[in-house]
């Protein structure tokens, strides 16, 4: 985190105003100067450390209720080519390789979301395929309980 | 109250990103062929519906410095309520969904060092008394990409 302002990065990671002039907005609440923020901001994405800057979107207020994690267990020596297969599928939002745990053998870790379980089950059935794996476990999400995006400022 | 085509362009354009500049929505609105003050007031009514959780910057904590992982609890159905309010109550739980699995209970935990991460679990396994708990650390992120197309809703 060398030379990151770190008092500019725990004013990025809230809520971004909607106004004409945001950064000047947030800029003048943390003491600081927009340029300042606008400097951070762009070093923060040159560095890749900037996943998103946009809106994230309500999705179940969308339609898109049915929200799937399928975990697969997959050959290690296959992973690479499973793993950046399944990523392209857009309804595949995330798509992770975890270390599995004792009696837990998943090493493959997606995430889908559509608009109906049945629409989830046949994209699930469909990545099955391509991917030419049937050792996997869906789990259907019935609640959110939480969710919501990191506050650094709570860290530094 | 249904979208109408300007809102979907609106979140498309919002989900695809603000660009790095004094008048971030200004150069949005140019992309979408409307003016700023159209586009200023159909977000705060696509928020005020409740469509937009959230605008601003979602930073990768592992390229600032951070380390994180996925866990999931086996909690028992009568205790899901307190059990989620001991997890959701540390401020590195980002996420927390509840899933059809002995294993129901799934979030994510950031930290600023493993040694810290660890110490979280075991608080959590020692004030919750639930010690079937699976720590499941990422190795690679083929993809994080949540965009939804509006043009299907």
């Amino acid at each position: 985190m060398e030379g990151i302002d770190k008092r500019a990065l725990s004013c990025l990671d809230g809520e971004f105003p909607v106004c004409s002039r945001p950064f000047q907005v947030l800029a003048a609440e943390a003491g600081l100067t927009e340029l300042q923020l606008l400097t951070t901001m762009e070093v923060l994405t040159d560095r890749g450390a900037v996943r998103r800057f946009g809106a994230a979107l309500r999705h179940r207020t969308l339609g898109f209720t049915a929200n799937a994690m399928v975990v697969w267990q997959v050959p290690d020596n296959r992973i690479e080519e499973i793993g950046s297969m399944l990523a392209q599928f857009p309804e595949i939002t995330h798509c992770y390789h975890r270390r599995p745990a004792p009696d837990w053998p998943y090493n493959l870790y997606t995430m889908i979301h559509a608009t109906s379980r049945a629409e989830c089950q046949r994209i699930i059935d469909r990545a099955a395929q391509a991917a030419g794996q049937d050792q996997y476990l869906v789990l259907f999400s019935t609640e959110e309980l939480k969710k919501t995006s990191l506050k650094y400022f709570n860290f530094i | 109250m249904p979208l109408d085509r300007e809102d979907r362009l609106v979140l498309n354009a919002l989900q695809q990103g603000l660009t790095i500049t004094e008048e971030p929505y200004r150069e949005l609105a140019g992309r979408v062929g409307l003016t700023e003050g159209d586009v200023l007031q159909r977000i705060h009514g696509l928020k005020e519906r409740g469509l937009i959780r959230r605008i601003g910057a979602t930073f990768d904590s592992q390229k600032l410095g951070f380390v994180s992982t996925l866990c999931a609890l086996a909690v028992p159905s009568d205790r899901i309520s307190e059990v989620a309010a001991v997890v959701n109550g540390y401020p590195g739980v980002t996420h927390n969904y509840l899933r059809e699995h002995e294993y129901n209970m799934w979030f994510t935990l950031t930290a600023a060092s493993e040694p810290e991460l660890s110490r979280i679990l075991q608080e959590i396994v020692k004030k919750t008394g639930i010690n079937k708990m699976l720590n499941l650390p990422g190795i690679r992120t083929f993809k994080v990409n949540v965009k939804f197309n509006l043009s299907e809703v």
